[in-house]
């Protein structure tokens, strides 16, 4: 069993993501070794973009403010390093294209590879694109995580074919952002996946309480929560770690025994 | 399965939520492209509504005081809504009709293809939203209004650089949120496949158009062609019936701004280096970590980061030559064909005037140059005012 798998081995996963350097590295590497104290499964760790154009306004302002603050792909990969010492909760990257292909893609797999990074998301390659990153990934076995959207419909058999880790599962159109109502659709989007393959399936965007994520793993894997963390790291910038532990706790709590 | 590729550069690189919605406007396209009826009416629509064909007129004066090449302006100027932009988009907005949407949005620089499909959706009654960058909103005033009166909405986008590039982002965001009713009328020969495809297909109208207007106005093909070069969509227009004709040079003008030795620049073939954004591998302006450059032009039109991905390839193989003309260049070539010819440009295609006056010289009298005049410069008058220090505010 790989770690990605093993995030899903023990029940329903809380997946929390931090975009990385927001407010410092420093202050990311905290939170990543606090939320895994906390009970998080996997941990998704943003690197900034200037144009994030999957992101919503949260997430765009902390990829602004990690970028201002000097954070760099090479600078993040020695966080990671460094993290490794003492914390082996799974990590997955989330980023797009282009910071990986400017930097090169058999070096950024191979850095992650050495660094310990077990996973990669790219919301703007999508399956017909695949062969941008998959030889690369496969070389130095990263996982590279597919998506599913609403509006997927028949390429869900395709892409779900064809996946590795796990399903990350859409929730809603539009970019990430946190939100009042989930669409009831994405019960089927899941359905669908499972029947082409046994996968674990995370559900993301616009999850924020925790009784949506509860109700989110009713049906699914795990929840994945972005811009609600972001927001408190926005909110308390360099003393924002106990709040997100608390925070991560709660979420955990929910995910694993309901609300 | 490598889809709309131009040598290595295109593809579809863009969320998978707005992938069936690409699939979809392709699976239209390749329908409706040959469709007698659709071709009919969007022919219709551009000699009856947008004023084709575009004339091509002799630069005598121009021509006789740069004494060399026999020089020729190509102009889309002349098109309703003042640029080449309508060409695209009464084809877009058509396609769009028969696809069932009742909604377009779009990006915009400087507010000449946020006007043409205001226009078109005006036309075809269609809801319209436009994003602009804030700094465009400001520089370019008179044209949110202008699509405000259209009846479009105008959005100024504040995230990032504040300019072109950041209204596609918030368009392309936009987009995600609303695939079902909404068509995004991309206005450049750029973004994921199949829109690099579409927009040079109905900006193509301009190449042929002046194949067939010098066969009879000189009897033979031209020896330069000369557009400026932002995204892309004027040049390739012009560019691409003339491909296949090895002995006609193809030259786009990218935006210097200050200079391609600063960083106030937008010339992305001469400084930039290849990478995967806005749907595209092509050439863009970015650091060593693939963080995208804030870029400066004095033309809104022009201040992109990053080019059409089927220039990029015609720059690989050394078919089309790129190259840059600084804001003072564009000024010169604005005011000079102000005064010469009676013309004024707008300042995107005073970039091809710029280099026009440069390369006519160095060619020989019986040589043919044609510039396209992209569109009209009474958009730029107030500000050209404002760089030569003046105090004119729209």
């Amino acid at each position: 069993m790989n770690k990605v798998q093993k995030a899903f081995a023990n029940g329903k996963a809380f997946i929390p993501f931090i975009t990385a350097g927001d407010p410092s590295l420093e202050i990311t590497e905290e939170l990543v070794i606090r939320m895994a104290e906390e009970g998080a499964d996997l941990i998704e760790l943003g690197i900034p973009f200037s144009d994030p154009i999957a992101e919503g306004l949260v997430i765009q302002r902390a990829d602004e403010r990690a970028l201002a603050g000097g954070a760099t792909t090479d600078k993040i990969f020695d966080m990671v390093k460094r993290i490794r010492q003492v914390c082996s909760v799974p990590l997955a990257f989330m980023t797009y294209m282009n910071p990986i292909f400017t930097y090169g893609t058999e070096r950024f797999m191979k850095n992650c590879r050495e660094s310990g990074i077990d996973a990669i998301i790219v919301p703007d390659v999508p399956f017909e694109e695949k062969d941008e990153l998959m030889p690369y990934c496969s070389n130095y076995s990263v996982e590279l995580i597919s998506l599913i959207a609403p509006t997927s419909q028949h390429r869900i058999r395709q892409i779900a074919s064809e996946a590795q880790g796990f399903v990350y599962c859409v929730s809603s159109m539009g970019v990430t952002g946190v939100r009042q109502e989930i669409s009831s659709d994405v019960e089927e989007m899941v359905k669908l996946v499972k029947q082409v393959k046994d996968i674990p399936c995370a559900i993301g965007f616009g999850i924020s309480t925790p009784e949506q994520a509860a109700k989110m793993v009713q049906f699914s894997d795990g929840a994945i929560v972005g811009s609600a963390i972001v927001k408190i790291v926005e909110q308390y910038g360099v003393d924002c770690v106990p709040y997100v532990a608390d925070y991560v706790r709660r979420m955990k709590k929910a995910v694993k025994q309901g609300v | 399965m490598l889809k709309g590729r131009f040598g290595i550069h295109g593809g579809q690189y863009i969320p998978e939520t707005l992938m069936n919605a690409v699939i979809e406007v392709e699976d239209y396209y390749n329908r409706y492209k040959e469709d007698p009826e659709f071709i009919k009416e969007l022919e219709e629509l551009l000699n009856s509504y947008a004023g084709r064909p575009s004339l091509l007129y002799y630069a005598e004066k121009m021509t006789r005081d740069l004494g060399g090449a026999k020089i020729y302006l190509k102009r889309e100027d002349l098109n309703h809504t003042g640029s080449h932009k309508i060409n695209n988009v009464l084809g877009q907005v058509l396609l769009a009709k028969r696809m069932g949407k009742t909604r377009v949005i779009a990006e915009t620089g400087a507010g000449q293809h946020g006007v043409a499909t205001a226009t078109a959706a005006a036309l075809m009654g269609m809801k319209c939203e436009i994003y602009m960058g804030k700094e465009d909103t400001d520089r370019q005033a008179l044209n949110v209004y202008r699509m405000e009166l259209l009846g479009a909405r105008v959005h100024s986008v504040t995230s990032g650089t504040q300019t072109l590039k950041d209204a596609v982002n918030e368009t392309m965001r936009e987009w995600t949120a609303r695939v079902e009713d909404t068509h995004y009328v991309l206005g450049s020969v750029m973004g994921p496949h199949p829109f690099p495809m579409i927009v040079r297909d109905f900006q193509s109208v301009i190449g042929r158009e002046v194949k067939r207007q010098m066969l009879q106005k000189e009897g033979r093909l031209p020896d330069a062609l000369i557009a400026c070069v932002g995204g892309g969509s004027n040049a390739m227009g012009l560019f691409y019936e003339f491909i296949g004709d090895p002995d006609v040079r193809l030259i786009g003008c990218e935006a210097a701004g200050y200079g391609v030795d600063t960083d106030k620049t937008a010339a992305t073939m001469a400084t930039g280096s290849v990478g995967i954004f806005h749907g595209m591998k092509s050439y863009f302006c970015q650091d060593q970590y693939g963080q995208i450059a804030p870029v400066y032009s004095i033309s809104a039109g022009l201040d992109y980061p990053g080019v059409g991905p089927e220039h990029a390839n015609l720059h690989d193989i050394g078919r089309a030559e790129y190259v840059p003309v600084t804001d003072d260049e564009a000024v010169e070539g604005f005011e000079y064909l102000s005064r010469t010819e009676g013309i004024i440009p707008a300042i995107e295609s005073a970039h091809a005037v710029a280099y026009a006056r440069k390369l006519a010289p160095t060619m020989t009298k019986d040589q043919l140059l044609v510039i396209n005049l992209s569109g009209r410069g009474d958009k730029d008058v107030a500000a050209i005012a404002r760089y030569r220090g003046g105090e004119i505010y729209e």
